[in-house]
C-alpha cells in the first residue's frame, strides 16, 4: 500500500536503456557517413527491414517520431513551423511534416549539429501527406533517390494472394533499385535475420500491451510512448526486439508483483491518435483524479501485431518462428512480411472508421475501460479520419467519450487550460473527485 | 436541519451569486465581473448576504462555478457549469433532458438524466459565434443597444441567410447587409439566426430528447428564444432568471 494511495509503484528498471536506445539511434543516423555507412530516411510505416539487406552499417530518421521529437521542444518546433510557413506551405498541412521540413529549412538537427541529408528515401504511401512528404524533401535538399511503395491493399479481413503480390512485386522492385542506386549488393540473411526482429518486436509490443488488461495497469500511456517509439524508430533491429523482450518480462513482473503505474489508479481511460506532444502534461492532470490512460489503439496498434486468441481475446500475433515456419529466401521473407505488416491495427482505420471503432471498443471491454478521450488531431490528416464517426459508435457501444480539438505537432493549436476544463468536467460526469476534495 | 449554501457563478461577464435554504433561493445577486473577480465576487456575495439578513459565517458551505471558479476567493468546493446547469435545472423542471446554456463568451449543451446527472456534453469554445459576445458585436454595428436586438428581430418578416462562420466575417457582413438596405430587423433575426444554429448543431451532437431548457444570459433575449424554437421546430422552456440557474445549481451542489 502506497502512502499516497491504494497500490504500491515503482520506476521502470529499464527505463535508462530505453533513453540509451533512443540517443544512440539519432546518434547513428547523423555520425553514419562518419563510419562510411549509409543513412536513408522514411516513415515509421515503411518496410523498414528491407534496407537492412544493404549491410549492417545502414541507419535510418524515420520522419514521424523524429517530428515528434520536435514537437516535445515547443521553442524549436515553433521556429520550424514558422520557417515552414515562410517557405510558402500551408499552416494546415500535416504536423510531424511541417516540423520535419522546417528542421531541413533551419538545417538544424533537433539531436544537435546541422540537419544529416540521407543518401536515399525509402517509403510507402500510408497517407496523403506521407505520399508527398519526401517530394518536397527532394525540393528543399536537392536530388536524393526516392522510392514509395504503395500500400493500398485494403484492410486485412478482406486480404487475398493478389493483395500480397501486390506488395511483394514492389517489395522486389526496391530491392533491384536499392542495389542500383547504392551499387551494394543485396544480402538476404541480413534481411532475413532484420524481417524476423520485427515479427519479433512487434509481436512482443503487443504482449506488453495485454498486461495492461491488468488492474492496477502496470503501464500508463506517457511511460508507454517512451517505450513504444523504439518501434518506431529501429523495429526490424536486434537490439529492439531483445528491448522489448526484457520490457515484456519487467511489465509481467510488474503485475505478478502488484507494481501500479499510479498509485491512486480509479478510472481506466484510453486516448486515441498521437497525443499533443508538447503538452504531456495533461496525463499527469489526469493523474489527479486518480485517472490513467492505459493505452489507446495507437500506442497498441501502431507497432504491435495482434490477433484473435482461442479465448476470444486479443493478444500477440503468432510469429511465423513460433508457427515453426522456417524463412528460406528472399521472396518467402517478403511474402510473410506483408502479410504481417498488413494485419498490423493502424492500417485498418484508413479503409472504415467503423474497422476502428471495433478494436476501439475491444480494447474498452477488454482493458476494464471506464471512459475514452478522443483526439480531434487537427494535425493528422490521417489518423484524425473518421473520429467523430468513432465517437458515436463508442457511445453506442455504452462507453463514455471526451472529445477535445489539437494538434500532435503545433502547439498554437492546443488549448491546454481548456481541455483541463474539459477534462474536469469529464470527470466529475463520471463521478471523480480530484485526490483530497470530498 | 436548516441548511444554508451559497452558490456563485464566475462568468467570463457577470458573477451571480445565489444563497439557498435546502434548496430553497433565499436572496441572489449579479454584478458585473469587471477586471477584480476577487472584489466584484465578495461585493455579489455581500450584496446577496445583506438582501437575504444573514451573515457569512451564517452559510455553512459555498460552491463555485463558472469559467472563473477557480479564482472564486469564497468556496469550499467546485463544479463545473456543465454540472451546475443540470442539476440547477433539474431542480426546477425534473422532465428536463437537455440544457442549452448560453452566456457571453461560451455556448454549452448538456444531455442529463432524471436525477440531472450529466450523460454527454459539449462546449462551443474559442468562437465567438456562438455566444453572447456575437449578439453584443452585431447590436454594436447595427447601432442599437443589446437589450434591443431581440425585440427587433420579433419584428422581421423575412429570413435573411448569414453565410459567415466567424464573428469577424459577420460583422463584414452585416454591414454588407445594411449598405444593402436590408431592413434592420432582418438583419436582427439573421445574427440571431445564425447563432442558434450553431448551438443547435452542438445540441444535436450530443442527441436530446424533451423536455430541452434555454439558459444562460442569452436567454433573456427573446429573438433568440425564437429563433432556438425555429430551429429545433419545437417548445423550449426558458426559467425565469435563466442567468442564476449555473449559481442556483452551484448552490444544491454545496447542500450535497
Amino acid at each position: 500500500m502506497s502512502k499516497n494511495g491504494k497500490y504500491k509503484t515503482a520506476p521502470l528498471k529499464c527505463w535508462a536503456r530505453v533513453k540509451e536506445l533512443r540517443k544512440k539511434y539519432y546518434e547513428d543516423y547523423a555520425k553514419a557517413h562518419d563510419r562510411n555507412g549509409l543513412r536513408w530516411a522514411g516513415g515509421a510505416w515503411s518496410f523498414s527491414a528491407i534496407p537492412s539487406g544493404l549491410g549492417e552499417d545502414v541507419w535510418s530518421l524515420t520522419s514521424e517520431p523524429y517530428a515528434a521529437s520536435i514537437a516535445f521542444n515547443k521553442e524549436f518546433s515553433l521556429r520550424c513551423l514558422e520557417a515552414t510557413e515562410k517557405a510558402g506551405y500551408a499552416r494546415d498541412l500535416c504536423a510531424y511534416m511541417r516540423n520535419y521540413w522546417g528542421s531541413i529549412i533551419l538545417n538544424e538537427y533537433a539531436f544537435g549539429g546541422t540537419f544529416p541529408k540521407p543518401d536515399f528515401i525509402w517509403q510507402d504511401h500510408i497517407c496523403c501527406s506521407h505520399a508527398k512528404w519526401y517530394q518536397v524533401v527532394c525540393d528543399l535538399e536537392g536530388v536524393i533517390p526516392h522510392f514509395s511503395m504503395d500500400v493500398a491493399a485494403g484492410p486485412y479481413n478482406e486480404i487475398a494472394p493478389h493483395k500480397i503480390d501486390y506488395l511483394v512485386n514492389q517489395m522486389h522492385d526496391g530491392i533491384e533499385w536499392l542495389e542500383k542506386t547504392t551499387g551494394r549488393t543485396y544480402n538476404d540473411e541480413l534481411l532475413i535475420e532484420a524481417v524476423k526482429n520485427e515479427f519479433r518486436s512487434t509481436s512482443t509490443w503487443a504482449e506488453i500491451c495485454t498486461y495492461n488488461k491488468h488492474v492496477p495497469a502496470p503501464l500508463e500511456e506517457k511511460t508507454m510512448y517512451s517505450l513504444y517509439v523504439l518501434g518506431t524508430l529501429d523495429k526490424h533491429s536486434r537490439e529492439v526486439a531483445d528491448f522489448y523482450e526484457e520490457l515484456r518480462d519487467e511489465v509481467k513482473d510488474r503485475v505478478d508483483q502488484g507494481i501500479a503505474a499510479i498509485p491512486n489508479e480509479r478510472c481506466r481511460l484510453m486516448s486515441d491518435t498521437q497525443p499533443p506532444w508538447g503538452f504531456l502534461s495533461i496525463f499527469r492532470y489526469m493523474e489527479e483524479f486518480g485517472a490513467i490512460s492505459v493505452g489507446s489503439l495507437y500506442t497498441y496498434g501502431l507497432i504491435g501485431i495482434w490477433e484473435d486468441k482461442p479465448d476470444g481475446s486479443w493478444g500477440p500475433r503468432t510469429t511465423p518462428m513460433e508457427q515453426g515456419i522456417e524463412i528460406k529466401d528472399r521472396d518467402q521473407a517478403l511474402r510473410l512480411y506483408a502479410d504481417w505488416t498488413l494485419s498490423k491495427p493502424e492500417w485498418q482505420h484508413f479503409y472504415s472508421p467503423h474497422l476502428k471503432t471495433e478494436m476501439m471498443a475491444r480494447i474498452a471491454k477488454e482493458w476494464h475501460l471506464n471512459g475514452i478521450l478522443l483526439h480531434y488531431n487537427r494535425g493528422c490528416e490521417g489518423l484524425s479520419v473518421g473520429i467523430a464517426e468513432n465517437r458515436l459508435g463508442l457511445i453506442e457501444a455504452g462507453f463514455p467519450v471526451m472529445a477535445f480539438e489539437g494538434n500532435m505537432g503545433d502547439e498554437r493549436e492546443f488549448d491546454e487550460a481548456r481541455v483541463r476544463v474539459r477534462f474536469d468536467t469529464f470527470m466529475e460526469t463520471l463521478g471523480i473527485k480530484k485526490d483530497g476534495k470530498s | 436541519m436548516r441548511m444554508i449554501t451559497g452558490g456563485i457563478d464566475i462568468g467570463a461577464k457577470t458573477i451571480k451569486v445565489v444563497l439557498a435554504e435546502n434548496g430553497r433561493m433565499l436572496a441572489k445577486c449579479l454584478v458585473p465581473a469587471g477586471l477584480d473577480t476577487a472584489a466584484a465576487t465578495q461585493q455579489a456575495l455581500d450584496e446577496a448576504l445583506t438582501s437575504a439578513d444573514l451573515d457569512k459565517d451564517m452559510v455553512d458551505l459555498f460552491t463555485a462555478t463558472g469559467t472563473g471558479r477557480k479564482s472564486c476567493p469564497v468556496t469550499d468546493n467546485e463544479i463545473t457549469e456543465v454540472g451546475a446547469a443540470a442539476k440547477g435545472m433539474n431542480h426546477i423542471l425534473k422532465s428536463c433532458r437537455a440544457v442549452i446554456d448560453v452566456g457571453a463568451e461560451e455556448g454549452r449543451a448538456v444531455r442529463c438524466d432524471e436525477n440531472g446527472k450529466v450523460i454527454d456534453f459539449a462546449f462551443n469554445e474559442k468562437c465567438a459565434a456562438g455566444a453572447g459576445t456575437f449578439a453584443e458585436g452585431m447590436a454594436r454595428a447595427l447601432e442599437i443597444p443589446l437589450e434591443e436586438l431581440g425585440p427587433l428581430s420579433l419584428k422581421s418578416k423575412h429570413a435573411v441567410p448569414m453565410n459567415a462562420q466567424c464573428a469577424v466575417f459577420a460583422e463584414s457582413e452585416v454591414v454588407t447587409l445594411i449598405h444593402a438596405k436590408t431592413p434592420r430587423e432582418d438583419i436582427a433575426r439573421a445574427v440571431l439566426d445564425a447563432i442558434a444554429s450553431r448551438i443547435i448543431s452542438m445540441l444535436r451532437k450530443v442527441g436530446f430528447e424533451k423536455d430541452v431548457a434555454l439558459i444562460g444570459g442569452m436567454a433573456l433575449n427573446p429573438g433568440f428564444v425564437e429563433a432556438m424554437k425555429r430551429g429545433l421546430e419545437m417548445d423550449i422552456f426558458v426559467p425565469d432568471e435563466p442567468e442564476y440557474i449555473g449559481a442556483c445549481g452551484a448552490a444544491l451542489a454545496a447542500a450535497e
